[in-house]
Order: structure tokens, then sequence, then C-alpha cells
């Protein structure tokens, strides 16, 4: 009979690395997409050609494809992931299910510390870190650590608190961004592109920039996929299994906002992938962080390299801000998310 | 026999506010305690001080003769196991395999990937609260009595040397309660110290070695169930409106409210 009980774990874990890897696959196909469409078409044998660097590419193509298109794919994967892990992490961490980075403050605090630095011209950086991803991660983690300040004095019980807290320092902090932006009279279309997000122009020194970090956080994340799964089981069951609750949590909220900071530091606001992502990818893995983490990272950059793919392309030759088109899938599914849990928060 | 677990003038509370003081008393192994008392004599933050989840304001809470304060959380949990009242309403419920596999977090660590002997434990565990068929279920489909029985199979799949029950029996159906009250007494059996709540005191006296009656704030009585459980002891704590009567079976008492009269 034990091995009855023991069947089902080995083989829900087989199924979802078969299902992890066809999501890589799609996620491989829609970067492909990607780099196919777009103001300059390409054909197949041309991309396959372009792609290779064979000696007898268009080298138009060649550029178009190396040094615009697939960078651009590539940064908006890596965003995608980071901010679906993000996500995951902070729902976990809350026990809510409409927590996001963005919510809890950490994306509106990125981007107060980034306007900050560009207005004022701040030009210091530390360990591989430029001034405006510096800046944005100073401003995301100052807004969180503060968001957790004012919810623990406001009550025991503190995981809507945080949700308020978040939300009201969000608000507050884009105010104040915008007014930064007015103030120093930056031209209307850049800041837009910053506060909506925009992959446009990025090249490969911002993959560079992101990729480390995105890797540890997403790594760090993944390593605590267990400690994570007791959170959501409660504090008092995973502190009477040994678990320190305090440094878990310090620990992934550091990683979800630094993964957070530097997805506003290389391409501004972007809202909801971290609450869509986890949710979808929890509709077909299951809780477990184990393989949730991973299928929500894949769903993530997918999610993003499509939204991306339609906002140069909808209005082409203008590029619509990105934050534009994943706010108007994720819109509806946030409104959807809330009446299916009627209307509960936490 | 020296005790395994042992509270020694032990007093808790929250805020400065005392819910018990001055608590004293041993479980050794393969004794089955229960503790029992009105409802928010402390019962339940009793049980969490014997975990390490409430930091006592005084005395200390001993495991084989040293503080649990004074050893680390993992090793602690190693050794103790608590299956809480409740589980904690989440948006996200595991599956039961995944949540019962958690117990196994302090013996494997939090990182280790789990072993054969892991499922082996879990599986056997799962077996004696017959949730075998339940594994691929997320938790919050579930029954109350259901996931009284998963918070069960996790404390068993932890393989603790002493397993603390907070109210194991309420929620369950006539047959699971006999279920679970053979598995405390084969727990016991096999040399694990078992202490649980109860609220129905005849089902107290049904399954425990002894009884330790908590009222404010301090333990009133501790003994046998036939020395705690008679109406002189029990009528100062719960009022004079009950009977005690002799179990036609065994002789143990069974303690019921007075309805009228």
């Amino acid at each position: 009979m034990n091995s009855s009980a023991a069947a089902p774990y080995s083989f829900s874990t087989r199924r979802s690395l078969g299902w992890t890897f066809l999501l890589g696959i799609v996620l491989l196909l829609s970067v492909l997409a990607s780099v196919v469409f777009g103001a300059v078409s390409i054909a197949p044998g041309e991309l396959v050609r372009a792609v290779l660097r064979t000696a007898d590419a268009n080298p138009t193509q060649r550029l178009v494809v190396w040094e615009l298109r697939l960078p651009r794919a590539v940064l908006a994967a890596l965003v995608g992931g980071g901010l679906a892990s993000a996500g995951v992490a902070f729902q976990a961490l809350f026990r809510n299910a409409l927590a996001d980075p963005y919510v809890v403050g950490a994306s509106s605090g990125a981007a107060f510390g980034a306007t900050l630095a560009l207005t004022f011209g701040f030009t210091a950086g530390l360990a591989g870190l430029g001034p405006l991803p510096l800046a944005a991660f100073v401003g995301a983690i100052a807004t969180v650590l503060l968001a957790l300040l004012l919810a623990e004095a406001g009550a025991s019980s503190s995981v809507t608190s945080l949700l308020l807290a978040g939300t009201a320092l969000g608000t507050m902090l884009s105010a104040a961004t915008s007014f930064l932006l007015l103030w120093r009279n930056q031209p209307w279309f850049q800041a837009f592109n910053w506060l909506l997000g925009s992959f446009s122009g990025r090249d490969w020194s911002y993959v560079a920039v992101a990729l480390p970090y995105f890797f540890s956080c997403y790594a760090v994340l993944r390593l605590l996929a267990r400690p994570l799964d007791a959170l959501t089981a409660g504090d008092e069951v995973a502190r009477s299994l040994g678990l320190s609750v305090r440094t878990v949590r310090l620990v992934v909220v550091c990683a979800a906002t630094l993964a957070a900071a530097v997805a506003v530091a290389v391409s501004g606001v972007i809202g909801f992938v971290g609450l869509i992502a986890p949710h979808l990818a929890r509709l077909f893995f299951g809780a477990s962080h184990r393989t949730l983490l991973p299928a929500s990272a894949l769903i993530g950059a997918t999610l993003l390299v499509w939204s991306d793919l339609v906002a140069r392309t909808v209005l082409a030759p203008v590029e619509v801000p990105v934050g534009i088109v994943t706010a108007a899938l994720g819109g509806p599914f946030f409104l959807y998310v809330l009446k299916s849990r009627g209307g509960r928060l936490s | 026999m020296s005790a395994l677990l042992e509270a020694v003038d032990l007093s808790c509370g929250y805020g400065g506010e005392t819910v018990f003081a001055n608590v004293h008393f041993p479980v050794r192994a393969g004794e089955i305690c229960a503790l029992i008392g009105p409802n928010g004599s402390g019962k339940t933050t009793l049980l969490h001080a014997l975990d390490r989840l409430v930091r006592p304001m005084h005395g200390m809470v001993l495991f084989e003769g040293r503080s649990i304060w004074d050893r680390p959380p993992r090793e602690v949990a190693r050794a103790i196991a608590l299956a809480p009242q409740r589980a904690t309403q989440s948006a996200w419920p595991l599956t039961v395999l995944d949540a019962v596999m958690l117990g196994r977090a302090p013996q494997r660590g939090w990182m280790a990937p789990f072993t054969r002997e892991d499922r082996r434990a879990v599986g056997e565990a799962m077996e004696r609260l017959g949730l075998g068929a339940l594994a691929g279920r997320t938790v919050s489909t579930l029954s109350g009595g259901e996931v009284r029985r998963v918070l069960l199979a996790r404390a068993l799949a932890q393989a603790p040397k002493v397993i603390l029950l907070d109210e194991p029996l309420t929620y369950l159906d006539l047959h699971y309660q006999a279920e679970v009250l053979a598995l405390t007494k084969a727990l016991a059996k096999e040399g694990q110290a078992v202490v649980l709540t109860v609220h129905d005191l005849a089902l107290a006296a049904l399954c425990a070695d002894r009884v330790v009656l908590l009222a404010a704030g301090r333990v009133c009585a501790n003994g046998t169930p036939l020395e705690v459980l008679r109406h002189d002891v029990l009528a100062p704590v719960y009022g004079d409106r009950l009977d005690v009567l002799p179990h036609p079976r065994t002789g143990q008492p069974i303690v019921l409210p007075r309805a009228a009269g």
C-alpha cells in the first residue's frame, strides 16, 4: 500500500518536468516569432541565414535580427520570468492571490528611485549596477521595507494591512514620480515609456546587466521552494517544522524585490505579468513551488515576449508602451480572479 | 522512568498578560497525557509552549533534560511534532501528498531532495490515517475531518519522539474518533509520548494514562483519569451541573453535563 501513496508523487513530478520542457519550447518559438515579425518582415529562409550569420545573409537583416530584435526578445523574456518569479514569491509570502510586485509597491518604489536619479543626475554605481538600476533597487527595497514596517505596526495579522500599505505607498510614489517628470519638464514620450514600460532600443548591454541578477534571484527562490510551500501552509506549521520564518521571509523579500527592481531598471514599470503568470501556472501545475516557480517563469517570459511583439507591431511604426499591452491583458484577468474569489482579499 | 518532555515551573502569556503560571508536569515515553480545562484556560498555549512556538515568560520546557530553547529549531522539530487544531486557510492549498511531505523537512532538511525513505514514511503515515485515496486532492476541497487527518499524518511523518495533538478528536465522526484513539494508543505502545488537548472529558478518560486539569491559569489536578475525573475535582472548575458515571465495561469515568434539575 505504501507504493500507492508514493506513486502519484513521482508520477506528477515526471509529468511536470514534461510540461516544463514543453513550456520552454513554446518560449523558444515565441522568441523566434518575435524575431520574424516587425517593420521589416523576414522570410524563414532568410531568418535561418541571418541567425546563423552565414556569409550570404543580408547584412541589414542580420543587423535587425542580431542587434535589434533578438536582444529585445531575450530581455523581454528575462524581465517576464523575473516578474513572474517575484509574483510567485510575494503571493506565497502574503498567502494572497492578488499580491504581485506592483501591488506591494516594489515597482513604484523602483520607478521613483530611478526617476529621482534621472532628474538629479546621480552617477554613482555599485557592484556592476549602473546609477539607474541601483537607484531603482534602493527605491524598491526601501518601499517594500517601509510597507512591511507600516503593516507590522498596523495589525498582528498583517496581510491585508501590508497590501494596503504597499498600495498607498505605491500611489504616493507614482504621484511623486509624475511630479518630478513634470517639474523638470522631461519629454512626455520618454516619461510614458518609463512609467508604462518599454523594450524600445534595448540592446545586449541591458541583457548583460539583467541576466546575472534574474538568475541569482530565481535560483534563490527555487532553492527555497519547500520553505515557500511551508509558508503557504501557515506560519504556525512552518515554525513547528523548525523553519526560521523570519529569515526565510527576509531572504524571499530581498530576492523578489531585487528581481522586480532590476526589471523596472531595464524596462520601466510593467504591471500584471507577476499576477497573470503565477495564476496560469497554478491552474495547470498546482501550488507546489517546486514546479510552480519554473512554470510561472516560463509563462511570464512567453507572455512578455508576445506583449512586446504586439506593442511594437500593432501601431507600427509607432511603438505602444508594453505596459499598456500587459495591462490590457492583465486588467480583465485581475478582475476575473477578484470575482472568482468572491471579492475576498485575504 | 525519567521524563522525555517536562514543563518546569512554566509561565506563558501574550503581551505581558499571563495565560497560565507555574505549570509543572513531566511526560514520559510511552505515555498518553490529556490536557483538559475550560475554554480559554490555555491548553493550546501550553501545547505551543511545548513545541517551542511560544517563548515562556518564566520557567522552561526540557526535552531529554535540556531546554528546547537551547536547541536549534530543526532539532526540536525532529523530536517534537504538533498537529494543530486547524489548517491555515490558504489561497492555493497544496495537495494532500505535498502537505504531508512537508512533515519530512525536519528530518531531510529544507533544500535536500526527498529520498525513498521519506516517501516510505509519508506513505505509511497516510496509510495509517486512511488518506491513500486522497493523495492528489487539494486540501481546500477536504472536509473538516479529512483536514484533521492530514494534519495528523504530517505530524506522524515527522517521526517524532513526542507528538502533540491539539483537539485531535473534534470534527471527526465516530469511526475516525475510534481510529485516532486506537492510533494514539499504538503510538504510545511504540514508545512515543503523546500529549493531547481534549474538550470531551469522556474521550480523555478513554485514551489517557494521565489527565492534567488546567484552569484559572494553573494546574488544578494531575493524575490518572480516576483521580482527576471526579465530581469533587471537576465541580469547582466546571460548576456542579455534571455527572460522573463509571463506564459499564471498563469502569473508567464518563463525565456528562446535567441538562435540567
